[in-house]
C-alpha cells in the first residue's frame, strides 16, 4: 500500500487535502444554491402541494380576522365511522344539517359548496339554498333535506362529500387527466363534452414537436452558412440571429399579430399583388398556424446557435476526402457532413421542444381558441376559474413532463454544454 | 467608483419609493368605461374630499379580487363588477357588507332603498349601472343592414367574421334566442342539458367564422379594423367607439342581454373607510347622471333617468342609445345573476372544452 | 464558402439556391422586427402601411405616437409644454412610470443574479467541485421550467410571506427576476471560465498572492467580458418579463413589458409600436457592446478572427 511520508495511506492524504479544496468551492456555490432553494424551488414545491390537498371542505378561514375554523366535522366523524358504500341514514342526515348551520354561521356554504361543485356540477347552489334555512330545519332530516332539493339523496353527492372529507385528495389530478370517481369510487372519464385537458397535452406535444421540426429545417442551412463563412462575415450574419434574440417577446409576438391578421400587412401585400382575392385572405392570426410561425421565429435563435457551435467545430477535411475518392456532394453531405452535426440537432431540438412545450404569451395573443396550449389553461384555472388545485394538478403534470426531458437532455447532451453563442 | 456606485443605487431606489397619501383604489373593466368613471366619480370625489383615488383595470376585476383576498394580499379598495359575481364572492365571504342606510336619499327625500332599482342593492354590494351586451356592426362591411340576433348566426346573407365574448355567459343566451327561443324561456331551457346540448349546436354553425375577445375595448377595435363584421360587445363601448371616434359602428338592440354593474368593498381592504365615503358619493342621484353623459349605460337609480340629458360633446342625446329605452327593449333578456352564480363553473368548463375542439 | 471552381452547373445552380433560401430564412428572422419602426410612424391609428405611407407621402408620417408615450396617464396632456409638463410627465406619464419602473427593478435584479452567478460560477468551474451536474441542473431549472409554474408558485409563496408588508417596494418581483437571470448568468461565465487559463493563477500563487488578491488582480479583468455578458442577459430577460410580473406584481408595479400587455388589450394603438421600435433599438445596441466586448475578450486571450 502506497503511504505519505508521515505514513497515512496515499488514498486518505489526497482525499484530506482535497476536501479542503471541495468544501471551498462548494462554499462558492452555496449562496447561490439557497437563493434558488428558497426563491423557487420551495414555492414551487408548496404550490404543487396544493393539488393535493384542498381544504374547501375542510376548513373555513375568516378573511377579515384571519382565524380558520373546522368545518363539516360531524360529516366527516359519519364517514369514518361507516365505510365506502354505506347508505347515508338518518344520522348522517342529521350531522349534515348540524353543519350546515355552522356553515351559516361562518358564511361558509359557498366555499364548501363550491368545493362540492368541482365534483358535481350545480351542487353549490343546494348548499347555499339549505345553508340559508339550516336553522329551521326539524328531524326527520333527510325528508327535510330531500324537501329542499331531490340531489340531497344522490348518491354521487355523497361520494363527493365522502372524497372532500379528506383534505388531501388525489381527485384533482384525476380531473387534469379527464377522469372522474363514479359513485362507486372507481375511476371513469368524465362525460365526452367536457373532456378537455387530454385534447390539451397532446395538442401541446404535437404542436410543440412541429415547431421543433420547423426550427430545424429552418435552422439548419442558415447554421451551415454562418458555420463556413469566413469569421468577419459571419459575425455579422450572426447579428441577424441574435437580434430577435434580444428584442422583447411581446415586440416580437406583435409584430407577428400585425404581418399576419387578415387585414396585417402580408395579406395586404398578397392582395395587392393579386395572390389571392379580397374575400379570400388567408386567415393566418388567432389559430394554430399563427401560434406555430410566431413560435418558431421566437424559438429559432436557440436552435440556430447549438448547431452553429457543432458545425464550427467540423472539420472541412473529411467532406474534401469524400469528395476526393469520388462521392457526389449529396453522398458526402449525407454520409459524412451530417451524421456530425447530429449532437447539435440533438441539442438544439431538445432546448427548443422543453421551451415550447412551457409557452404561455404568444399562444395566448395570436393562439386564438384552437391554437391555445396547457400552459393557457392553468392560467384560465388559476386566474378565471380561481380552481387554484386543480391549476396546480395540471402544473405538476407538465412540470413532471418537462424533468423527464431536461434530464434526458443533461443524460444526452450535458448540461454544461449548454451554449448561448 | 464605489462612491459614484452607491450615489447611483439611491438616486434609484428614492426614485422608487412613493409617499403614501390617503388614497382608495378603484379597480374597473378599463377603456372608455373606466374615463367615464374619472370623470363622473373620481374626479368629483378627489375636489370634494381631497382623497386621491388611483383607479386600476382589468378584463374581470371579480377574479383579481377573490384571488387578493384568499392569498391575503388585498390591494384594491373598491371594485366594479358584474351582478352574479357580486352576490356570488358574497356568498363565500369575500366582500365586506355595506350598510345601505349611509347611501344618500334622492333629491326629492325618497330613501334610497326606494330610489335605486329592484335588485340594485344587495348585502355587499351597490349597483352604479345597468348595462348590456349587444351586437355591433361596421356599416362599411355591412351593405345590407342587420336588424336581428338571427342575422348574428346567419353566414348566408351576412357573410364575415363575427367576434364573441370567450365566456359561457351571454354567448349561450344569445345562442338560445337567435335557435327561436323566446326570451322568458332561455334560462328554463338552459337549466337542462338538452338546452346547453342546444346552445353549442347553434354556435357550432359559426364556430369556424368567430374571433374571441376578452377585453371590451377589443370588439370596437375589430370591428374598426374590419378583422370582424359583427361582434358581442358592452354597449357603451361601441357608443363611445361611433360617437367619440366616428367609427362607423351601429349597435343591433335585438336579443341585448341586461345586467347591473355593482360597487363592492373585497374583505380586508386597505381603506375600508374611504372606500364606503367614496361608493356613498358616487351612487348618489346626480352623479349616477354624470356617468351617462360620458358612456351610455342607465343610471341604478330611478331619480337620476330624469337628469340625463347629453352627452358631453353638448350635441348626442343619450336616452335613446340606454339600454333600457322603450324603443330598445323589444327582444331582451334580463341576465338571471342566480342561474350563473350556480352554473358558471360548469358552463364554463363546457365551453372550454368545446373551444378546444 | 466559396464555390470551387471545379463545380459542376448543378453544384453552381444548388449553391446560388442555397444562398436564396438562407436569404429568405434571415428575412423571416428579421423582417417582423424591422417592420414595426416605419409602421410606428404613421400618421393613422391603423397598423397597416397607408396609401400615403406607400408613396412616402410626408404627410403620411407623424410622430404622434412617440408623442402619446408621454402624454398617456398625464393629469395635463394638453396644457403648454414648460417645465410644469415636464414634471407632470415625469410623475404621471403611465409610459414614463413603466420605464422607471422597468430600469429599477431589472438594476437590482441584475446586481443579485451577477453577483451570486458569478461568485457560484467560480465553485463550479473548479474540478473538485462535489454534485457538480445535480447542482448545475438545480441552478439552471429557472430557464427549463415553465414560466407559467413559476410565476404561480411565486404568487402563493410571496402573498404567504406577506412580502408587501416588508417595505421594500419591488421586492418581489426583484427577486423573482435575478432568480430567473441567474441560469443566464452561470452559462456565460461558465463558458467564459471554461477557456480560462489557470496556469496564471498558479502563477501568482507562486509570486506570493493571496487567493483573494489572485482573483481581483488576475480572474477578474479576465472573465469580466464573460460576466458583463451574463449581466446584460440577466438585464434583458428582467426587462422584457411579463408573465411574473402580471401574477406578481403590485397594481402600481407596472413595468414596460406589463404596459404593452395591456395596451395589446386595451389600447390598441400604434403607440405600441413606437414601445417597440425604441426596444428594438435598445437591443442593437445592446447587442453591438456584446458583439464588443466578445472581440475584446478575444484579443485578450490572443486569438484573432482569419
Amino acid at each position: 500500500m502506497l503511504t505519505t511520508v508521515d505514513g497515512k495511506p496515499l488514498k486518505e492524504a489526497l482525499a484530506y487535502a482535497q476536501s479542503r479544496a471541495k468544501r471551498r468551492a462548494f462554499l462558492l456555490v452555496l449562496p447561490l444554491l439557497v437563493f434558488i432553494v428558497v426563491s423557487f424551488i420551495f414555492p414551487i414545491g408548496q404550490m404543487l402541494y396544493k393539488s393535493v390537498n384542498n381544504t374547501g371542505f375542510t376548513i373555513s378561514k375568516d378573511f377579515g380576522t384571519g382565524v380558520s375554523t373546522p368545518i363539516m366535522t360531524n360529516l366527516a366523524e359519519w364517514f369514518e365511522e361507516n365505510p365506502q358504500g354505506t347508505e347515508p341514514t338518518e344520522e348522517a342526515y342529521a350531522a349534515l344539517a348540524a353543519d350546515l348551520v355552522v356553515l351559516r354561521e361562518l358564511k361558509a356554504p359557498g366555499q364548501a359548496g363550491t368545493r362540492i361543485n368541482y365534483e358535481l356540477s350545480g351542487s353549490r347552489s343546494m348548499f347555499t339554498k339549505a345553508a340559508r334555512r339550516a336553522q329551521k330545519l326539524e328531524p326527520p332530516f333527510k325528508e327535510a333535506l330531500v324537501e329542499l332539493d331531490e340531489d340531497w339523496a344522490n348518491p354521487s353527492l355523497w361520494q363527493a362529500m365522502r372524497t372532500a372529507s379528506n383534505a388531501v385528495t388525489v381527485n384533482f389530478y384525476l380531473a387534469a387527466l379527464d377522469r372522474k370517481r363514479a359513485d362507486d369510487g372507481s375511476v371513469t372519464m368524465v362525460p365526452e363534452n367536457r373532456q378537455v385537458y387530454v385534447t390539451l397535452f397532446k395538442r401541446t406535444l404535437l404542436l410543440s414537436l412541429m415547431i421543433t421540426f420547423t426550427c430545424f429545417i429552418l435552422a439548419f442551412p442558415i447554421a451551415h452558412l454562418l458555420a463556413t463563412l469566413p469569421l468577419r462575415k459571419s459575425n455579422l450574419l450572426m447579428i441577424l440571429v441574435l437580434l430577435p434574440f434580444w428584442t422583447s417577446l411581446l415586440v416580437r409576438t406583435t409584430s407577428w399579430m400585425i404581418v399576419l391578421q387578415s387585414q396585417g400587412v402580408l395579406n395586404d401585400a398578397m392582395v395587392a399583388t393579386g395572390i389571392i382575392s379580397d374575400e379570400n385572405r388567408i386567415q393566418m392570426m388567432y389559430n394554430q398556424t399563427g401560434t406555430v410561425i410566431a413560435m418558431t421565429h421566437i424559438l429559432l435563435p436557440f436552435m440556430v446557435l447549438p448547431l452553429y457551435s457543432v458545425m464550427s467545430m467540423i472539420n472541412p477535411s473529411y467532406v474534401r476526402a469524400a469528395r476526393s475518392m469520388g462521392a457526389t456532394s449529396w453522398t458526402a453531405f449525407r454520409r459524412i457532413y451530417f451524421p456530425q452535426t447530429v449532437p447539435g440537432i440533438g441539442a438544439g431540438a431538445l432546448l427548443v421542444f422543453i421551451l415550447s412545450v412551457g409557452y404561455y404569451i404568444t399562444p395566448a395573443l395570436v393562439g386564438g381558441a384552437d391554437g391555445q396550449l396547457i400552459s393557457n389553461l392553468i392560467a384560465f384555472h388559476m386566474t378565471k376559474s380561481l380552481n387554484w388545485s386543480l391549476a396546480a394538478a395540471l402544473a405538476a403534470i407538465l412540470l413532471g413532463a418537462v424533468l423527464v426531458l431536461y434530464w434526458l437532455y443533461d443524460r444526452l447532451i450535458g448540461i454544461d454544454n449548454l451554449k448561448l453563442g | 467608483m464605489k462612491l459614484k456606485t452607491a450615489l447611483l443605487a439611491t438616486a434609484l431606489t428614492s426614485v422608487g419609493f412613493v409617499a403614501a397619501a390617503q388614497e382608495v383604489t378603484v379597480m374597473s373593466w378599463g377603456g372608455a368605461y373606466t374615463k367615464s368613471q374619472v370623470e363622473a366619480y373620481h374626479k368629483p370625489f378627489t375636489a370634494e374630499t381631497g382623497i386621491a383615488i388611483n383607479s386600476v383595470d382589468s378584463d374581470n376585476p371579480a377574479t383579481p379580487i377573490k384571488a387578493q383576498v384568499e392569498a391575503g394580499n388585498v390591494t384594491v379598495d373598491v371594485a366594479d363588477v358584474e351582478f352574479s359575481d357580486a352576490v356570488r364572492l358574497c356568498d363565500e365571504g369575500l366582500l365586506e357588507e355595506i350598510d345601505h342606510s349611509m347611501l344618500p336619499a334622492a333629491p326629492d327625500g325618497t330613501a334610497a332603498a326606494d330610489d335605486f332599482i329592484d335588485g340594485a342593492l344587495q348585502d355587499c354590494a351597490v349597483a352604479n349601472i345597468v348595462w348590456s351586451t349587444v351586437f355591433a356592426y361596421n356599416k362599411d362591411n355591412n351593405p345590407t343592414a342587420p336588424d336581428s340576433i338571427d342575422d348574428f348566426f346567419n353566414l348566408a346573407d351576412f357573410p364575415g367574421k363575427r367576434g364573441l365574448r370567450k365566456s359561457a355567459k351571454a354567448t349561450l343566451e344569445m345562442a338560445l334566442m337567435a335557435d327561436g327561443v323566446p326570451a322568458a324561456e332561455v334560462y328554463g331551457i338552459l337549466d337542462t342539458d338538452e338546452g346547453v346540448d342546444r346552445a353549442f349546436a347553434k354556435l357550432d354553425t359559426i364556430k369556424a367564422d368567430i374571433v374571441w375577445w376578452e377585453a371590451g375595448a377589443q370588439p370596437p377595435q375589430l370591428l374598426a379594423d374590419g378583422e370582424v363584421v359583427m361582434s358581442t360587445a358592452y354597449n357603451g363601448r361601441i357608443f363611445n367607439a361611433a360617437i367619440a371616434e366616428n367609427q362607423p359602428l351601429e349597435v343591433v338592440w335585438d336579443g341585448q342581454i341586461l345586467d347591473f354593474d355593482l360597487f363592492v368593498v373585497p374583505k380586508g381592504a386597505p381603506n375600508k373607510e374611504e372606500a364606503m365615503k367614496f361608493i356613498a358619493f358616487s351612487t348618489d342621484t346626480q352623479r349616477l347622471a354624470d356617468q351617462a353623459s360620458w358612456i351610455s349605460y342607465g343610471p341604478a337609480r330611478k331619480s337620476s333617468g330624469a337628469l340625463v340629458g347629453k352627452y358631453s360633446d353638448g350635441t348626442t342625446d343619450m336616452a335613446t342609445h340606454m339600454p333600457t329605452a322603450a324603443e330598445n327593449l323589444g327582444n331582451a333578456l334580463v341576465n338571471n345573476f342566480e342561474f350563473w352564480v350556480d352554473k358558471d363553473a360548469e358552463l364554463n368548463e363546457r365551453f372550454n372544452a368545446w373551444l378546444a375542439k | 464558402m466559396a464555390l470551387p471552381t471545379h463545380a459542376s452547373t448543378l453544384e453552381r445552380v444548388w449553391h446560388y439556391t442555397y444562398l436564396t433560401i438562407c436569404a429568405l430564412i434571415f428575412l423571416f428572422l428579421i423582417a417582423p422586427i424591422l417592420i414595426v419602426i416605419p409602421l410606428s410612424f404613421n400618421a393613422e391609428p391603423y397598423f397597416t402601411f397607408t396609401e400615403k405611407m406607400l408613396k412616402f407621402d410626408p404627410t403620411g408620417f407623424s410622430t404622434r405616437w412617440y408623442d402619446l408615450l408621454l402624454t398617456f396617464g398625464m393629469n395635463e396632456p394638453d396644457a403648454v409644454r414648460d417645465s410644469k409638463w415636464w414634471v407632470d410627465a415625469w410623475n404621471n406619464a403611465a409610459w414614463i412610470n413603466a420605464a422607471k419602473n422597468s430600469i429599477i427593478i431589472g438594476f437590482f435584479a441584475t446586481v443579485i443574479a451577477t453577483t451570486l452567478g458569478t461568485i457560484a460560477a467560480l465553485g463550479l468551474s473548479r474540478p473538485e467541485m462535489p454534485g457538480r451536474r445535480i447542482i448545475m441542473a438545480i441552478l439552471i431549472s429557472p430557464m427549463i421550467v415553465p414560466i407559467i409554474i413559476t410565476a404561480t408558485g411565486l404568487f402563493f409563496f410571496y402573498s404567504s410571506i406577506k412580502i408587501q408588508d416588508w417595505g421594500i417596494p419591488y421586492l418581489g418581483v426583484i427577486l423573482a427576476h435575478a432568480t430567473l437571470g441567474i441560469p443566464f448568468v452561470i452559462i456565460t461565465v461558465t463558458a467564459t471560465l471554461v477557456g480560462f487559463d489557470h496556469s496564471l493563477t498558479r502563477a501568482a500563487a507562486n509570486m506570493g498572492a493571496s487567493p483573494t488578491r489572485t482573483f481581483f488582480k488576475v480572474q477578474m479583468p479576465l472573465i469580466l467580458p464573460g460576466v458583463i455578458s451574463g449581466a446584460l442577459f440577466a438585464f434583458v430577460t428582467s426587462f422584457d418579463e411579463v408573465v411574473v410580473v402580471l401574477f406578481v406584481g403590485g397594481l402600481d408595479e407596472q413595468t414596460i413589458p406589463r404596459q404593452m400587455w395591456n395596451g395589446i388589450r386595451e389600447q390598441i394603438s400604434p403607440a405600441i409600436l413606437s414601445v417597440a421600435t425604441i426596444l428594438v433599438i435598445i437591443s442593437i445596441a445592446l447587442l453591438t457592446v456584446v458583439e464588443l466586448l466578445r472581440r475584446r475578450s478575444e484579443k485578450l486571450r490572443g486569438m484573432s478572427p482569419q
